[in-house]
């Protein structure tokens, strides 16, 4: 039988889960593609279209030409689909929260969240409002924006510091091979931010 | 038009309704009573008063009461839009209840629907009197009646520097 | 009627997702946002026939933030940056109608100087609030260039208001009596060139969004709100002016140096998407003028303290100091314990979205009693549940962009 292979005529069949999970170490393990993966994650980080705040006019600000934070390879993007990445802008109400924690579940993994503003740290100038919830009570938080509102250039730094997170921790290729973020609890909200809307 | 000619023609347009004028910087109260609300708000539509510009609802705490004063101006009549004037109402806090003004003026009907949600005001009949801001946990606790506290936290004064 | 839930699988929280009814006959219930392709935090619940709009309700309140009951709590200089951060690529024009009132019950009137300043950042901001208005608008009709346009454009203002106050954004540039500080020695050459670089580039603008056939086809006809109709709605702003209403708080009651600067208010009648545009665009030819005038008038007279004397009596002689070297006026040490006495007011100032107004209540302590806002956006949002139906959803977009609504600002 002559096959494509030119090998003396012989088909190869073999145990495909055998396959699979040696694939698996290939890419993940011996050949380090398990870099290839951090690196490619890092440089395709697409922050959803979730605004939360008024920290979003910087973040818009981010995007426009003078900044240009998509050389960066992150890009805004409508869909919670096709995203990775969440950025959320400033104040979280607690009606937003229920938002922010059904896009974040919508979102493929591994995915990463950056959090914008003093008000996304504590509450900023809003820290005792009846109507605020942490951002870090409803999603991960990877890394976080100081300033009200920040400057489109930290936003953009705080870009690269997940990209160098991504990278140096191997985040994206471990969150794979284990299926969860290896290093931290995986946070889940105490009560259900979604309480109000099912009443 | 200042604030004195547009008193004297609400003051026409009020007449044989009961009235108090409450005045403040920038602009004239009419508070009547409740029961009057309605036709008195219909009269100064009919005098030109084509909108509200804001639905100001005060709880005053202390004297049992809230003061509900719909401050309207026009866009129609150019002259009477240079002034706000308010029509009101007081009610006891005990019952919070008055009638809808949304037949009057269509753009108080956010307005109300705020209103109720935040002091626990019920606008009598009006059309669709839903939360529209908050969550139904948090407008349970009528954050803006003044029994509804929020703490802030202190601030140390110290002393300007001199020199 | 009966109800399905859709989306059986579980999400780790245990969400049911999203729940769709079957309405009455061919209606379906579409709930928009508040994650959606545009900007912006609010949800629109739509009733759709076919892919006619039948009903739309408005959701608001994602960005509530409770200013309202908060600057109960706090001292009155304290709650113009909070009142600030309702609209903050437009921060001066949003809290110069909260001073101003508070000024009213003062019983004060800012300096001449101040008062021109004042202008000078409202109009800058309004031009960069437009502008940031046109980038989302061009983000929700899917015309790209328009964002990436006046996204670079707006940085010349932002950069402007940078120079004059400091801050890019949150500038809380005017205080009860005046102003934060003058502007520096090299403004006016910056501002004229802004001004001029704008008048050029403005005609580009009108020639690549306003007069595309493109464009025109999406937002003529679109969401018409005819004259009456926007006066019982009370509308504000572009919207009203845009449908024929010649109002204006700038007109209506002069408040800074607007009745000693000339200006005009562009008046539309169509009432569409397309003239609100329109209403925009011309607004921002008027704010360069008002810009310029504004920048001759600081520097031909002198120099002085951008704040009441008053209160620049009392200031210990390192502000004064501080204020002759550089210019610059710090924070008076008397306005963190600042007491008004007891009295009501009400301010109105022009935003670049429309007329925001203030009533302020003092009991003669260092914090308000209350104080009650009632923002454009808040007003303008009425014109979803009475002016979308009859529209196809695809025009939701369309007329979301064209009032121009900011949610923040809405929910305060
Ligand atoms: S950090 Fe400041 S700018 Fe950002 S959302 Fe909070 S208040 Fe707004």
């Amino acid at each position: 039988m002559e096959g494509n292979g030119g090998n003396g005529g012989r088909v190869y069949v073999g145990n495909l889960d055998k396959s699979a999970k040696r694939a698996k170490q290939l890419v993940m393990g011996k050949l380090r593609m398990g870099k290839a993966v951090d690196w490619a994650t890092a440089f395709s980080l697409w922050p959803v279209h979730l605004t939360t705040s008024c920290c979003g006019c910087e973040f818009a600000a981010t995007w426009s030409p003078r900044f240009d934070a998509e050389q960066h390879g992150a890009l805004p993007w409508v869909g919670a689909r096709q995203t990775n990445m969440i950025l959320i802008e400033g104040t979280v109400t607690k009606k937003m929260a229920c938002a922010v924690r059904v896009t974040w579940e919508q979102m493929p993994s591994p995915k990463f969240a950056i959090a914008m503003g003093a008000c996304a740290i504590d509450g900023g100038i809003f820290y005792n409002s009846y109507n605020i919830v942490r951002p870090w009570e409803i999603i991960p938080v990877d890394v976080y924006i100081p300033g009200c509102p920040p400057r489109p250039e930290a936003v953009a730094r705080a870009i690269i510091e997940l990209q160098r997170k991504i990278r140096k921790q191997r985040v994206a290729s471990k969150w794979i091979e284990e299926g969860w973020r290896p290093d931290r609890e995986y946070v889940k909200p105490k009560e259900d931010p979604c309480s109000w809307w099912r009443g | 038009m200042s604030l004195d000619q547009a008193r004297r023609i609400v003051e026409e347009a009020l007449s044989g309704i009961e009235y108090r004028v409450d005045e403040g910087k920038g602009f004239i109260e009419f508070i009547v009573a409740k029961e009057n609300l309605v036709e008195a708000a219909s009269r100064l539509k009919k005098a030109g008063f084509d909108h509200v510009k804001s639905l100001t609802v005060v709880d005053y705490k202390a004297e049992d009461k809230f003061k509900i004063v719909y401050h309207a101006s026009s866009y129609l009549n150019e002259d009477l839009a240079k002034v706000i004037v308010g029509i009101g109402t007081e009610v006891p806090r005990s019952n919070p209840k008055v009638p809808t003004l949304v037949y009057v003026w269509r753009s108080v009907e956010f307005q109300e629907r705020e209103v109720f949600e935040f002091f626990g005001i019920e606008f009598e009949d009006h059309p669709d009197l839903r939360l529209l801001l908050l969550a139904p946990q948090v407008a349970e606790k009528k954050p803006l009646r003044k029994d509804f506290i929020v703490k802030e936290e202190p601030i140390i004064r110290t002393k300007p520097p001199t020199g | 009627m009966s109800v399905w839930v859709y989306g059986e699988q579980k999400s780790e929280l245990g969400l049911e997702g999203t729940i769709t009814r079957k309405l009455e006959e061919d209606l379906y219930e579409v709930f928009i946002g508040p994650q959606h392709p545009g900007s912006g935090h609010m949800r629109i619940i739509v009733r759709i026939d076919g892919d006619i709009i039948v009903e739309a309700d408005p959701d608001m309140g994602y960005v509530h933030r409770t200013m309202e009951k908060l600057s109960e709590g706090r001292e009155w200089i304290k709650n113009v940056p909070l009142f600030e951060r309702m609209a903050i690529h437009d921060a001066c024009n949003v809290t110069v109608s909260y001073v101003m009132a508070l000024e009213r019950i003062l019983g004060i009137e800012p300096p001449p100087r101040a008062k021109y300043l004042r202008t000078l950042l409202c109009e800058i901001n309004r031009i960069a609030a437009h502008l940031y208005g046109f980038g989302i608008f061009g983000v929700f009709i899917g015309h790209s260039t328009m964002y990436m346009w006046s996204f670079a454009d707006r940085e010349v203002m932002v950069e402007l208001a940078e120079k004059l106050t400091g801050a890019r954004l949150t500038h809380s540039y005017p205080i009860p009596g005046g102003a934060r500080r003058d502007m520096p020695q090299d403004f006016p050459q910056a501002a004229r060139k802004a001004v001029r670089y704008f008048r050029r580039r403005l005609d580009e603008y009108r020639k690549i969004f306003l007069d595309n056939p493109v464009t025109r086809k999406r937002l003529e006809g679109v969401g018409i709100i005819p004259k009456k109709i926007a006066a019982e709605l009370g509308v504000v702003g572009p919207v009203a002016r845009a449908s024929g209403i010649k109002y204006d708080a700038r007109l209506a009651e002069p408040y800074d140096a607007y009745d000693e600067v000339e200006f005009e208010v562009p008046v539309y009648e169509e009432g569409d998407a397309l003239a609100r545009a329109w209403v925009k665009f011309e607004e921002i030819k008027q704010s360069l003028r008002i810009i310029e005038q504004a920048v001759d008038w600081l520097e031909k007279h002198p120099r002085e303290a951008p704040i009441h004397e008053r209160f620049w009596a009392k200031a210990p002689p390192l502000w004064k100091k501080v204020f002759e070297a550089e210019g610059r006026v710090k924070l008076l040490p008397l306005m963190a314990n600042l007491k008004l006495p007891p009295g009501r007011a009400m301010a109105r100032s022009e935003t670049a979205r429309g007329e925001i107004v203030y009533y302020v209540e003092s009991d003669g302590k260092t914090t308000p009693y209350r104080v009650r806002i009632v923002s454009p956006s808040a007003r303008n949002a009425i014109v979803f549940k009475y002016i979308a139906p009859g529209y196809k959803v695809m025009d939701l977009p369309t007329i979301y962009g064209s009032i121009d609504y900011f949610p923040p600002e809405a929910d305060r």
